[in-house]
């Protein structure tokens, strides 16, 4: 009888275990420092108004990334959410099947096509990844110490480095902080922060993907000759200064002027005891037009081979929907929604960035779209050239025609 | 009539899990990644047989071999300073140690083995921070003694760079040689050194005349352990400065370079078919370094029995 019994007891449990099942979405992503943020805030919203879908998000470190996830792909472990890089690195996962494509979303008709052209077929015949964010360039800068040394943020070249010559005459803060260990800190924060004013957002970089300007000419180089003149203005022993050490010396209060992007900003505003304020990149002559790098950065797309591809696609959806755009770029300042919703943001910082938008012309980094298909890497080898332009080992001449040289031996309209 | 030898089933099962287990883990994954290396992609991303065609981009493009030979003269460097700085500091450590007079032999001997077992993620970030020109000790401690002039972001220029990763796994695996050694020269028969006291060869002249002859193939083998282990070397790099090994590339070694081919680094998608011609390639020096040494150095060894 007992014996039955706890058979009974067996059985109902296991028959009433589908009933019950909640299915588990893992999300990949490499936005480690949001761990957090998704933990308390983003998932449990979902999950409050989708009580049978669980989330889980499983980061891993950025720059180990993309190599896990297309080992994870391959190997069929990876998880039903993929976060996707921008361009290339997504467009080749769709291409071999890895990703879904998602064009028949009804939350991507709340996109703009420029929005989602970092997630879209050459074409534009399908599109692969719900977009997240974009990141905004510019300097961040020490607010109190332009203060106490009676420095007007700088919106031209000549006073910018007037402020930077002040700066170090005075002593008191390192002028500028960035070093050239991790190299893409001189490409990213460097080269395609200040560049677009010189050539001139979309209009050199459309040009140079089209083959009519070439990196050889004045608007490419020109970028790198001001970068080798940053070499005065960084601390000492910047050359095995790493990127967590420059951003430590800001929030520290030992630099004034941090090269950016927006998604230093919930970092800082965690780790800096002083005001902050951001400037974008400084162009030649008082009112002349200016660029920004506005880079379109981050969008989450389905693994095909998810076996949960219908709860996936639910939380596909609300990622596209309004509600997530205010929610994601209040929880994160510095990422901007893509959402054609405007969203309202409470951080003052992030409300400078965003404002640029208005301001200036929008356009996206250099090398994303289809230059960096071939080999030599053109973002690799711009990483490389920003950084031995700075330590002055390379001369802005030099670095852009190897880059040139790298680029004509495979692309086609370069040749 | 003689009897049939039993057939000797227990030599077989005894080598089963070993043989099993190695060519699981090794001879199948080795014949695996040559034999992809024949390949490339085709025409619509299909597997096609293209023969020595990527050793031929290898070695004859020069995007490519410039990168290779950049990697193969920094992993030679890499292992030029393992053997003139680690080797011979490793056996002078033994010949100390081996020395009864000293005291607290087995303090040092466990002091200086330590490193060896630690992780290369905390060696490589530990030695980042003592040589971090902004929070590290080492611009501190030069200051002290009035040498701060000699201080220098080493990590982060190119000439110095590869020489101080270099000499940071020297620091790491000291202990190794200095164990092997340390074991060498313990075996050597008190009675050959009794005898060559009776000689009146003691001290110095006793380690250069008697025992550096008897731990000879010791250092033999040290040695090839140390090519094999350098010309594998991926992991301080990687720790320290980052898969695309700066600055511009001076301490790109073949790990490093095979890393970013294969697996794909930021904007660069993997290629798994080069990836596995450089593995092919790395393979090659190996085999080539140790049959030098096992046919040419080995075999010329003198051995004593005792």
């Amino acid at each position: 009888m007992k014996r039955t019994f706890r058979v009974a007891l067996l059985t109902s449990t296991l028959l009433a275990g589908p009933a019950l099942a909640e299915t588990t979405l893992t999300i990949e992503s490499w936005r480690n420092d949001d761990l957090t943020i998704w933990q308390d805030t983003i998932i449990p919203a979902f999950e409050a108004a989708h009580p049978d879908i669980k989330v889980v998000f499983a980061p891993t470190a950025p720059a180990e990334y993309n190599a896990v996830l297309n080992s994870k792909l391959s190997a069929g472990s990876a998880g039903d959410l993929i976060t996707c890089r921008p361009f290339d690195a997504s467009l080749e996962l769709f291409n071999q099947g890895h990703l879904a494509d998602l064009s028949g979303l009804a939350a991507m008709a709340n996109f703009s096509p420029v929005a989602k052209s970092a997630w879209q077929t050459d074409d534009g015949a399908a599109t692969f990844c719900v977009p997240m964010a974009s990141v905004i360039h510019g300097f961040i800068y020490n607010a109190d110490a332009f203060e106490a040394l009676g420095i007007a943020v700088p919106t031209t070249r000549d006073e910018f480095f007037a402020a930077l010559d002040t700066i170090k005459a005075d002593g008191t803060y390192i002028p500028m902080a960035m070093g050239t260990n991790d190299q893409w800190e001189a490409a990213t924060m460097g080269y395609n922060n200040i560049g677009p004013n010189y050539w001139k957002g979309e209009e050199g970089r459309l040009a140079l993907i089209k083959g009519e300007q070439k990196l050889t000419d004045e608007g490419w180089v020109a970028p790198y000759a001001e970068l080798a003149k940053w070499k005065d203005y960084l601390g000492d022993g910047f050359e095995a200064q790493t990127y967590p050490d420059s951003q430590n010396l800001f929030t520290l209060g030992r630099a004034a002027i941090y090269p950016a992007g927006s998604w230093e900003i919930s970092g800082f505003n965690a780790q800096a005891g002083f005001k902050m304020g951001a400037f974008a990149p400084p162009v030649a002559a008082a009112g002349d037009t200016c660029y920004i790098s506005d880079h379109t950065d981050i969008a989450i797309g389905m693994n095909a081979a998810s076996p949960n591809a219908e709860a996936a696609k639910v939380f596909l959806e609300w990622v596209g929907s309004p509600e997530f755009a205010a929610m994601y770029a209040n929880a994160l300042p510095g990422f901007f929604s893509l959402n054609s919703t405007p969203v309202e943001m409470a951080d003052p910082l992030a409300q400078e960035f965003v404002s640029w938008r208005g301001k200036c012309q929008s356009t996206i980094r250099s090398t994303y779209q289809i230059l960096s298909r071939g080999t030599p890497n053109l973002e690799n080898e711009t990483w490389n050239a920003s950084a031995n332009v700075i330590k002055g080992t390379d001369t802005p001449e030099d670095a852009g025609k190897r880059l040139q040289e790298g680029l004509a031996s495979w692309y086609e309209p370069q040749k | 009539m003689a009897a049939r030898k039993p057939v000797r089933w227990h030599i077989a099962v005894f080598l089963a899990p070993a043989v099993l287990i190695y060519t699981a883990v090794m001879i199948i994954p080795l014949f695996g990644t040559l034999l992809q290396s024949l390949y490339n992609k085709g025409e619509g991303g299909a597997r096609v047989f293209v023969g020595l065609q990527n050793f031929a981009t290898l070695f004859g493009d020069a995007l490519w071999s410039d990168a290779f030979w950049n990697a193969l003269g920094n992993n030679a460097w890499f292992f030029l300073i393992h053997m003139l700085v680690q080797n011979p500091i490793g056996v002078a450590l033994a010949a100390i140690l081996s020395t009864p007079r000293l005291r607290m032999a087995a303090f040092y001997r466990t002091a200086i083995f330590i490193p060896t077992i630690l992780s290369f993620v905390i060696v490589g970030f530990v030695w980042k921070l003592i040589l971090s020109p902004i929070w590290g000790i080492a611009p501190g401690m030069l200051d002290a003694v009035g040498l701060k002039m000699l201080f220098a972001p080493w990590l982060g220029k190119e000439e110095y760079a590869l020489t101080a990763l270099a000499l940071v796994s020297v620091w790491q695996f000291i202990g190794i040689p200095m164990m092997l050694i340390y074991a060498a020269l313990l075996s050597i028969p008190d009675e050959i050194l009794e005898a060559a006291e009776m000689d009146g060869i003691t001290g110095m002249s006793q380690f250069w005349k008697i025992k550096l002859p008897l731990i000879l193939p010791s250092i033999g083998i040290i040695s090839i352990l140390t090519f094999v282990g350098n010309f594998n070397a991926f992991d301080l790099i990687y720790v320290a400065q980052g898969a695309l090994a700066g600055p511009d590339y001076a301490t790109d070694i073949l790990g490093t370079f095979l890393y970013r081919t294969f697996f794909g680094f930021q904007l660069q998608l993997g290629d798994p078919y080069m990836g596995s011609a450089i593995a092919g390639a790395m393979f090659g020096i190996i085999l080539i370094g140790v049959c030098v040494y096992l046919f040419g150095i080995q075999t010329r060894l003198r051995r004593y029995q005792f």
